[in-house]
């Protein structure tokens, strides 16, 4: 880990300020008093949306990676651009479509709000997936199979290291934006943080919907978070774009 | 031990021939250069053996195994292969690079572990130093040298390199050729190398390969190349300079001039000034009783000293050695504006001479297209 710079201190220490003010603000709203009394409806809630995140996210990346990788294989190069168009014109449908288009063939309930998630999760995975892969320098594909790696080995030993943290930035983006986008699936019956959110709107209780919003929020940063520590994991550190500095120079 | 017949290379959907029915033998142990300007089809050849490309016809022989019949990925495994843009796995270590075909094979972590620190002291990168960098923290020429370690790691018998000095600056370039031949005088193993530049080829190549369209122009060692080229093309591709080419092919002691004349330490001043005098040379080599260098002396230094000569011998801060080419001692004579350059042995013992003399004559040896001589060019004007 590098040493704590003076200017990001200086940045923390503007953080901390700001927060406070926010909850001095958030208090004054009435936004704690609601969660000091209903603490477990939240956590309930929160579970729930956690849940859905989880499984349409795990969903999105078990067919996303392996799709992306497919239509980076010899035989399906030619459909490439043409399934990357038609995924990006279903991205371009707002969320709320997506769900709604959900809900007229699967009815309401969780099941819709994992589906619509999953569908709109998928474009930046599958996206940045075929980036990955097809960006790997071309050069170390040969030395690779000249050496006498089988296609699988090539992929597994040398396509997804390189393209590793290509794929990530998409399944962060994808998670990152499917916490939001799951608040959502309150519309049709899914559950989630989104349940305190829009009642909240409704009723024009701000301290009821920031209940929801909140940690919603908090939910978002912390998936943020938890990629960049996945990509520390994984990412070998002699690529160039992995931040952690290499020991041996 | 490499073998083509007949080969032919027709791409899918183009008229010509890439490669065009060439044959082709490599003997054990030896570097086979296949050279060309670009398009010549020499990568696409070479890319054929290891069946990187797949071949149209013909046959490719590895010892007496047709490559056809063999499985392309085990055959790949058991060729050497290092590329010009080197190819390390970024994301890979240096041991781990090294290790790609070992761990292909199976190998046990301490063979490999072994193996790997082998390799390096055989590039002469120190192991401990360089085995767990990223190739990113590797310079141009270290790269290049893991990059044929890495191609050497199961010590395959057959190796295809395909300009594997390419991309680095001319100075390194040498010292990595230089340290190449070293390691495969030891190694001994069978080579196909691509390159496009004839001075490497030369340095290089125990045959040279040239194509031109696809076609085997000349297949010959590269001494024949030069002085023997069989038509305009190959006399055009050597290059005009073909002459001065070939001094990087001759050892000084191919073309010094043996056992030159010269005195001993003890030996009287005035007696050798006198045979000086008679010789009409104003410089002398100087050795002692052992017959080794010790430097020269100048007639007008002896002419009327009373004692030894090496009372006045003068130290010969320049020598070259048996083995260096004439190139370098052409190269040290122009640089030091000397006349002659010495030529002696490990134990420094004097051998030989050079002169422009001697450069002359072997250069020119075989060169003379129309097969005359000049003889002595005298002053004096009008011949008649």
């Amino acid at each position: 880990m590098k040493p704590t710079s003076k200017s990001g201190r200086a940045w923390t220490l503007v953080g901390l300020l700001f927060a406070f003010a926010t909850g001095a603000w958030f208090e004054s709203l009435g936004f704690f008093e609601f969660s000091k009394n209903n603490p477990e409806e939240i956590w309930i809630l929160f579970l729930e949306h956690l849940q859905l995140v989880g499984i349409s996210s795990a969903i999105s990346i078990s067919i996303g990676v392996p799709l992306g990788v497919l239509l980076t294989r010899g035989f399906m190069r030619r459909y490439r651009e043409w399934s990357l168009n038609i995924l990006g014109i279903c991205q371009t449908v707002p969320s709320l479509a997506v769900i709604a288009i959900a809900m007229t063939y699967l009815g309401i309930g969780k099941k819709t709000a994992i589906f619509a998630l999953v569908i709109y999760g998928l474009l930046p995975i599958i996206r940045n997936c075929v980036a990955g892969l097809s960006g790997v320098d071309p050069v170390i594909l040969d030395a690779g199979r000249g050496m006498g790696m089988n296609p699988r080995q090539l992929l597994f030993k040398v396509e997804l290291p390189n393209a590793m943290y290509i794929i990530l930035a998409g399944i962060r983006t994808s998670t990152v934006i499917n916490v939001g986008t799951a608040a959502m699936s309150f519309l049709v019956g899914g559950g989630g943080l989104g349940d305190l959110i829009f009642s909240g709107i409704a009723m024009v209780d701000a301290g009821y919907m920031l209940a929801g919003a909140v940690p919603t929020a908090v939910l978002a940063i912390f998936m943020n978070w938890l990629f960049g520590r996945i990509e520390k994991w994984t990412v070998s550190p002699g690529l160039v774009y992995a931040q952690t500095p290499v020991s041996a120079q | 031990m490499i073998k083509l017949e007949k080969v032919m290379k027709v791409y899918p959907g183009s008229s010509l021939a890439a490669v065009n029915n060439v044959d082709l033998e490599v003997p054990e142990g030896e570097i086979c250069v296949l050279i060309g300007s670009s398009g010549c089809g020499k990568t696409t050849l070479m890319r054929m053996i290891n069946r990187l490309i797949p071949i149209t016809s013909g046959f490719i022989y590895i010892g007496d195994q047709n490559v056809m019949d063999m499985d392309p990925i085990e055959l790949r495994r058991t060729i050497g292969y290092a590329i010009q843009q080197i190819g390390l796995f970024p994301h890979m270590t240096v041991r781990d690079n090294i290790a790609t075909v070992p761990k292909l094979l199976g190998w046990e972590k301490r063979r490999i572990d072994k193996r790997v620190d082998e390799l390096l002291d055989l590039v002469q990168l120190e192991p401990a130093i360089f085995r767990d960098r990223y190739p990113r923290e590797l310079s141009g020429g270290q790269a290049q040298r893991i990059g044929v370690a890495r191609a050497m790691a199961t010590d395959p018998p057959v190796m295809l390199m395909d300009e594997p000095f390419g991309a680095i600056d001319p100075i390194n370039r040498e010292v990595l050729q230089d340290e190449f031949l070293r390691i495969q005088s030891k190694i001994k193993k069978t080579i196909v190398f691509v390159t496009h530049d004839i001075h490497e080829a030369i340095k290089m190549g125990d045959k040279i390969a040239l194509l031109d369209a696809g076609r085997l122009v000349q297949f010959d060692t590269p001494e024949k190349l030069l002085t023997a080229p069989k038509n305009q093309f190959v006399k055009d591709f050597v290059g005009a300079d073909r002459a001065l080419k070939r001094l990087d092919l001759l050892r000084v002691e191919d073309a010094m001039l043996a056992n030159p004349v010269h005195c001993h330490t003890t030996d009287s001043a005035l007696e050798v000034a006198r045979r000086m005098q008679e010789n009409g040379i104003n410089y002398l080599l100087v050795c002692d009783s052992e017959n080794r260098l010790e430097g020269y002396v100048a007639f007008r230094d002896i002419m009327d000293h009373e004692g030894q000569v090496g009372d006045r011998v003068k130290p010969m801060t320049l020598t070259v050695g048996l083995r260096q080419n004439l190139k370098d001692a052409l190269s040290k004579m122009l640089t030091y504006d000397i006349g002659v350059v010495v030529a002696v042995d490990d134990d420094n013992r004097l051998k030989g001479v050079l002169n422009t003399m001697t450069f002359a004559r072997v250069a020119g040896q075989t060169y003379d297209e129309q097969g005359g001589r000049w003889g002595k060019v005298t002053a004096g004007g009008r011949i008649l």
